[in-house]
């Protein structure tokens, strides 16, 4: 079991996910950088889909009541143990009565906690992710909070400490962070010079970043093709008759700001979406703090699957390493 | 109707029926995607209908995203030929409209709105001709809805007036979204309206509330023990108005969970509704009326 002392900022359990009830307005939900869950439950020998822990920003204080083997993944955000600093990317022992604690976050915004066993909160629609809307997953469907008692799974055989995944496997992203996005949906919708400026400009974060979508400023602002809107669209020229938002589209309300849509977003509305980030880029979303500069990249769907191909084969690699 | 078809990203494929609203687009796209639900293609993972178009979630490793696209549109012929007819439930849905939870929070967000001085109803009945709050009320209760689509937030039904495109009310949403809305609002937006499953943001304007629960993560209520999620697309509903008696006297028949909603089996018939709007509507409440 896991005794919350202190949650940090946002701490929430999550595991890949609750597909299924997207046509319900349920979202996906789950980890926002899942190659980063996956590795560090292959750290500590959980299944890849096992939950953990991800905390935004800043690191939570857990007392732990139970040996374990814990690796931390994603954001550099240093753990400690007894004020000693563990290894990022590597599995390490932490024995029952011991406090783990986290340094100030170094880069990135997420991090993982895998724990062995994995969390076994009970599950709710087949998953433990946290869904603070719906109230669903998690502990009564919220982030945690200090005093909570987390229970732990029954550790796999394969648990052991300072097995390390290898430098080039720590997937992030770079700076300016390159998101690339595929055109398509409502993207008819801009003029020419309007999705040509989208791709030109640079972004940054802006604050209102978080599990349901990550907002970007400093572009320039986008023009619609004129048209007579359509009855039931509403009036502004970024409306559309109500549909379902594309898990990493892009919607722009008003032209000003365009807002990727992540795991918690809303699953649809009457905003129109200029195409959707490439699914092999979700996990980087998650690593962006405010202020960061982005570049979108325009790419094709050959580049697009080629990048899903190359994300896949280094979790395969990881596995063939971590044996 | 021109149908669209278009990729969001490498998992998923988008299906455009019609760029503006009308219950053929709607039919249309409830069958298409049922079409393909009933493929049972290899690699889909979702099937997400919404108003007048849908969208299908795949796994890109199992199907390449163009033979997806092909196996799709091989599916618009069926969706063409599908008898626009459903055998569906109309639901009677309680509402207190002019409630003071609403009121209150109108109130608190008046300067994101059209019009600071009135209130939602005001100004909704203004805009769409009519000569009271009290008119438009009548205006929105008296005919039956469609659920085109449950989605935005977990299990929140956007609903579809069944008149003529000329008699549909239509109003804009708030100039800049509220950060609060009361769970189970009754709302309004564009040409949908809505009730707001949970309580959180929201930018349709705010009519009136019901005392009925339409999401239920804990499954106590005693009609969403098998489902947390109360409405379907294809649900048909009438607004019932209530005063505060009648809110108060729902609400706790609903906390003792003896709460049952009023319902009753219904078949639509898209083409028998375009012949005979007010005789099909009025069948359907009859249906209510005697469950």
């Amino acid at each position: 079991m896991l005794k919350i002392i202190n949650p940090g900022l946002s701490t929430s359990i999550q595991d890949l996910g609750r597909p299924g009830y997207f046509h319900l307005g349920i979202p996906m939900s789950g980890a926002m950088d899942r190659f980063a869950l996956r590795a560090a439950n292959m750290l500590v020998g959980n299944p890849e889909d096992a939950a953990g822990l991800e905390a935004v920003f800043m690191g939570p204080e857990i007392e732990f009541t139970q040996d374990a083997i814990v690796a931390v993944t994603g954001a550099d955000l240093p753990a400690k143990i007894d004020g000693d600093i563990r290894e990022p990317w590597t599995s390490f022992e932490v024995r029952k009565g011991q406090v783990l604690k986290f340094d100030y976050l170094k880069g990135g915004a997420r991090a993982y906690i895998a724990i062995s066993g994995g969390i076994a909160t009970e599950p709710n629609l087949g998953s433990r992710a946290t869904y603070p809307i719906g109230a669903l997953g998690g502990i009564d469907g919220r982030a945690l909070i200090a005093g909570d008692t987390v229970p732990v799974g029954d550790q796999g055989s394969t648990a052991r400490a300072g097995r390390r995944i290898a430098d080039d496997l720590r997937r992030g992203p770079g700076t300016p962070a390159r998101l690339r996005v595929l055109p398509g949906l409502y993207w008819h919708r801009l003029t020419e010079a309007a999705g040509q400026g989208f791709f030109d400009d640079e972004w940054t974060v802006a604050a209102e970043a978080d599990r349901m979508g990550y907002r970007f400023k400093g572009g320039r602002k986008l023009e619609f093709v004129e048209r007579e809107q359509p009855f039931g669209a509403g009036a502004d020229p970024s409306n559309i008759v109500d549909g379902c938002y594309s898990y990493g589209s892009i919607q722009v309300p008003g032209g000003t700001e365009p807002i990727v849509l992540h795991r918690d977003a809303v699953s649809g509305g009457g905003y129109f979406t200029l195409g959707a980030i490439i699914s092999a880029d979700m996990d980087l979303i998650g690593q962006l703090q405010p202020h960061t500069p982005v570049k979108f990249e325009k790419v094709d769907m050959p580049t697009a699957l080629a990048a899903r191909a190359d994300r896949k084969a280094m979790l395969q690699r990881m596995r063939q390493e971590l044996g | 109707m021109k149908t669209r078809y278009t990729n969001g990203g490498d998992e998923h494929i988008y299906v455009e029926m019609d760029d503006e609203m009308s219950l053929d687009a709607f039919f249309k796209s409830l069958s298409m995607s049922n079409a393909v639900r009933e493929a049972n293609i290899e690699g889909v993972t979702e099937i997400c209908p919404a108003n007048a178009s849908f969208q299908v979630r795949f796994d890109p490793d199992v199907i390449h995203p163009d033979k997806m696209m092909e196996k799709v549109k091989e599916l618009e012929h069926r969706a063409e030929d599908a008898e626009k007819r459903l055998t569906t439930r109309i639901v009677e849905i309680p509402v207190y409209y002019q409630d003071p939870w609403t009121h209150e929070t109108l109130m608190r967000f008046r300067e994101r709105h059209q019009d600071p001085t009135g209130t939602d109803l005001d100004y909704a009945a203004r805009i769409n001709g009519y000569d009271s709050a009290e008119d438009f009320i009548v205006a929105h209760h008296s005919q039956p809805w469609f659920v085109s689509m449950v989605g935005f937030v977990a299990g929140l039904p956007f609903l579809y007036q069944l008149v003529e495109r000329d008699k549909q009310i239509q109003v804009p949403k708030y100039l800049s979204p509220r950060t609060d809305t009361p769970k189970q609002t009754v709302g309004y937006g564009g040409s949908f309206s809505c009730i707001y499953s949970v309580r959180g943001a929201g930018g349709y304007q705010m009519f009136g509330i019901t005392p009925m629960p339409i999401y239920d993560p804990t499954q106590t209520t005693s009609y969403l023990k098998d489902f947390l999620v109360y409405f379907k697309p294809g649900d048909i509903v009438k607004w019932k108005p209530i005063d505060r008696a009648e809110y108060d006297e729902i609400l706790a028949q609903v906390e003792a969970n003896t709460y049952t909603p009023r319902t009753a089996e219904v078949d639509f018939d898209l083409d028998a509704w375009n012949a005979d709007v007010a005789g099909t509507n009025a069948k359907l409440l009859e249906a209510l009326d005697n469950a």
